[in-house]
């Protein structure tokens, strides 16, 4: 009953391309229009995971070795195969290790692990952080690594008592056997860890899970409260230098010619280099002894610019997709439009969505260093990203390495929600670009890019602009007789190495998820345009869910308000073969008092319920109208994700999406281009959500124990939807654009 | 050149006086608790506190903090308001990327220690220049209100 995210068609399609066993030496090539190859190593190469004797049989991703660490005090370290942005699973993902593992909580630490072999997601075959699939995708991994580790310390045990290891017991980081003699797991950890790895284990029922489904507080929130927590742009090396780098005004613009006199005259900067950049852009890279020398050294550069051929203007971009729109675009779904003919009632609706940026409280950045001579020529970055087997191969092809020869040292991003998921690895390859030339100068001193505000505003790799036009005939009775659906997006995987795997036959996934693939029973025919526009692009947590839980939910009440439906009975209809679509909405509308609690004057409730990353999210909101701008009182949530391994992380998640979604419908969040040149460039011209913007949130979880599905995301799309159902009731009037302007 | 106090600790900053004292911080000081965000003064991210006072230390030139004492994230906690703040912080478990949480932190320290007993508007109107991408606003919320039981 579940739609599987788009984004789960890269995994069957990467592990077919790179072969099925991972663990073989492999080497492939995959080549997208843009030229970026992707290389699979063999796990000993990729230096993170050399396998053990005994225990040859099993896959990179399987060697407890490489993910957990016990020391001979009982400390347990666990590696997280994931970025940590904010989303939780540095705290979940060792709690499902330690849980199997039978280790006392108090003694389990995290850290995040570096690029290699043995930290991809074991369903795509890439090192990543996306698509909501950080515990989906690692439930059952983490679960047997831990179950792994445990065996082989009762094994050691029974070992060294000379009894049968099925009669030692485990409780908290102990071992304890029949006749009462006990160690800590400490005691027995290097016994345990010279033993071979079981090859198959037997995991815990759930009715044993003592960790797993209870709420617990994340590992890092007294370091994240005391300014003890290290994030990339922290990071220092010896002997390193900051480096800002002015960027042409228009995407893929280049350096006709520079002056840097006055700005090497700043104290403090060292020297100013051109360097190549992102889609055949040039810049120039001030380099200097910290970010404010290289800042200022940055505003006394001259730069003569050259401007591409083609530069993109919201004015101009708003006409052309909106004639698109009027026509038939690429077949998306096909549908019986043929009781369009004989509708009684029709309604049009055009919808408008804006480039947005993600806009990450920490700026883009990296450190790089290089070291070593010949084939022990080694180059070690530390950064945020969400991507690092890209980022990987990225940067080894700019500084012609081998991928293992490039450290990726996973660093704590301060938040990325997509930006760090780049399939150009941009500014991981712009690090490295700005490195060859730093090294082509005579020098090697290690190098901190940092980007400003400015720079990420205006940045690109920007959520689409994508337009929506509906067309809906409705039957004598109020029933749905036909649906024309049209899309304008631009494609954000054209061009890509993930091409290969989302772009069927011309029709990119990502930007018609969630109406072609709705759970509502509908006569709907969708066909998307993907209008090419030099402005990069990019997915913004939860993706083309951002726009089309935004139309088809406002659709649903306008349906219902010309059928004369009540809004949520009418999906109740639409969703009868949903059994968990049915269990969130109902979930919510039943905390939320709709239908039953009657609200002071001037208030309406507005609901959706939108499925995305296989969870499932209904919001349900209190929304009056207060100077002229939308006040949300309360939104009460529930999601269904099957197991929640940690309730309280789901209801922040849940919490932070219903914000992030918030932020899309205030004034100014959006970015515009004029003559190619974004509008925006700070909070100050680009808007941000605070503190008076957030309603109480209440977040309710539908009970299940079925395996984890997405959390980081789901949230996000139902809200706005939401939002503008209680507008229309209380003005008639639909709202048919983002952000919201009554 | 510019001699100031931070932590406690005498400091002296030879660089350009234009320099914004989040710079000279985690730059100079290797302090690196207190964050870059925007660097106009828009987010909150670089608060500190000035003689008492919570500033934007991104848009504060270190020629201005002459002979002033700083605080910073790394010590504000050695104080009793700081202590409780950080303590429900942990408590609410407010932290999501957590970037912004050195701001927040210093943000609602100076908030309780004008007002012991801050309301919804209150906590509004303290907050609102600090930005956190990550929705924790709730739990800040809930923070503060917790943090400011336990001194009463």
């Amino acid at each position: 009953m579940t739609n599987p995210s788009v984004m789960d068609r890269i995994g069957p399609a990467w592990r077919a391309a790179a072969g099925t066993d991972m663990s073989r030496r492999r080497f492939i090539k995959l080549t997208g229009a843009s030229g970026l190859a992707i290389g699979l190593v063999s796990a000993g190469a990729a230096g993170a995971a050399t396998p053990k004797a005994g225990a040859a049989k099993l896959k990179p991703g399987q060697q407890p070795g490489a993910f957990v660490h016990i020391d001979p005090k009982g400390v347990v370290t666990i590696q997280i195969n994931r970025l940590e942005f904010g989303q939780g699973s540095h705290t979940g993902l060792a709690r499902i290790l330690a849980d199997e593992l039978d280790a006392d909580w108090n003694s389990v630490r995290a850290e995040l692990a570096p690029a290699g072999e043995a930290y991809k997601d074991p369903a795509f075959g890439l090192q990543m952080t996306g698509g909501s699939n950080s515990i989906q995708n690692s439930f059952t991994q983490y679960r047997e690594l831990g179950a792994r580790a445990r065996a082989m310390l009762i094994e050691a045990a029974a070992r060294k008592w000379k009894v049968d290891a099925a009669t030692v017991r485990t409780r908290a980081g102990q071992l304890i056997a029949a006749d009462g003699r006990s160690a800590g797991y400490g005691e027995m950890s290097e016994a345990a860890m010279a033993l071979p790895v079981p090859a198959s284990v037997t995991l815990k029922k759930s009715s044993e899970f003592r960790l797993i489904g209870k709420p617990a507080n994340r590992l890092d929130s007294a370091d994240k409260s005391t300014g003890r927590q290290t994030f990339g742009i922290d990071m220092r090396r010896p002997g390193m230098k900051t480096v800002l780098i002015a960027r042409p005004p228009h995407f893929g613009g280049t350096v006709a010619g520079f002056d840097a006199a006055q700005a090497q005259a700043v104290k403090g900067v060292d020297s100013a280099m051109q360097v190549e950049l992102d889609r055949g852009a040039t810049g120039v890279a001030v380099v200097a002894d910290g970010f404010w020398p290289a800042h200022m050294g940055r505003e006394k550069l001259k730069v003569q610019w050259k401007a591409p051929a083609e530069l993109a203007d919201s004015r101009k971009l708003d006409q052309q997709f909106g004639a698109l729109r009027g026509r038939d675009g690429l077949p998306a779904r096909a549908g019986d439009l043929s009781g369009m003919a004989g509708a009684k009632k029709t309604i049009k609706a055009d919808f408008r969505f804006p480039f947005l940026a993600h806009a990450p409280m920490e700026p883009l950045n990296a450190v790089i260093e290089m070291s070593g001579t010949g084939d022990g020529r080694r180059c070690d970055i530390w950064t945020g990203t969400q991507f690092q087997t890209i980022d990987q191969v990225t940067v080894a092809k700019v500084l012609q390495l081998k991928p293992q020869q490039v450290n990726i040292h996973t660093m704590f991003a301060g938040g990325g929600f997509g930006r760090r998921a780049t399939p150009t690895a941009d500014y991981l390859a712009d690090t490295a670009r700005v490195m060859k030339a730093w090294l082509a100068a005579g020098r090697s001193e290690p190098l901190k890019v940092v980007w400003t505000r400015e720079d990420d505003i205006r940045g690109g790799y920007y959520r689409p602009l994508t337009l929506h036009r509906a067309e809906i005939g409705l039957g004598d009775d109020g029933r749905i007789a036909a649906w024309k659906h049209t899309i304008v997006s631009p494609s954000i995987l054209k061009g890509t190495p993930f091409e290969a795997f989302l772009v069927k036959d011309g029709v990119d996934a990502t930007a018609v998820e969630g109406v072609a693939d709705t759970a509502y029973d509908l006569p709907i025919a969708v066909s998307v345009h993907h209008p090419a526009v030099n402005v990069p692009m990019l997915w913004w947590r939860s993706v083309g869910h951002t726009h089309s839980a935004f139309v088809m939910e406002t659709l649903i009440d306008r349906i219902a308000r010309e059928a004369g439906r009540d809004p949520v009975a009418l999906r109740r209809d639409l969703l009868k073969k949903h059994p968990r679509h049915l269990a969130a909405l109902d979930l919510a509308v039943r905390k939320s008092g709709y239908g039953t609690k009657s609200l002071p004057a001037g208030r309406a409730w507005g609901t959706a319920v939108h499925e995305s990353f296989r969870s499932v999210v209904a919001h349900v909101v209190e929304l009056s109208i207060e100077d002229e701008a939308p006040k949300l009182h309360r939104v009460t949530s529930a999601i269904h994700c099957n197991l929640a391994v940690n309730p309280r992380s789901v209801e922040a998640q849940i919490e932070g999406a219903v914000l992030m979604a918030i932020g899309t419908t205030i004034d100014g969040s959006e970015i515009t281009l004029r003559d190619g040149v974004v509008e925006q460039s700070n909070f100050d011209s680009y808007a941000m959500p605070r503190m008076p913007d957030m309603p109480p949130v209440d977040v309710h979880i539908v009970p299940s124990g079925d395996p984890p599905t997405g959390v980081g995301e789901p949230g996000l799309p139902p809200l706005a939807p939401a939002m503008a159902n209680a507008i229309f009731a209380i003005t008639g009037k639909p709202v048919e654009a983002l952000p919201i302007r009554l | 050149m510019a001699n100031f106090k931070v932590n406690g600790r005498s400091v002296k900053a030879d660089v350009d006086d234009s320099t914004p004292l989040l710079w000279v911080l985690r730059d100079s000081l290797n302090l690196t608790g207190t964050k870059y965000g925007c660097g106009v003064a828009q987010c909150g991210a670089c608060t500190v506190h000035l003689d008492g006072q919570p500033v934007r230390s991104c848009v504060t030139p270190v020629a201005d903090v002459e002979g002033a004492s700083v605080v910073t994230i790394e010590q504000i906690g050695s104080g009793r308001i700081g202590q409780a703040v950080q303590k429900a912080w942990v408590e609410k478990d407010v932290p999501q990327c957590g970037y912004c949480q050195s701001g927040q932190v210093m943000s609602a320290v100076a908030l309780l220690r004008d007002n012991a007993t801050p309301g919804d508007a209150d906590i509004d109107e303290a907050m609102e220049g600090n930005i956190c991408r990550c929705g924790t606003y709730g739990r800040i919320r809930a923070a503060i209100k917790a943090a400011a039981a336990n001194l009463n």
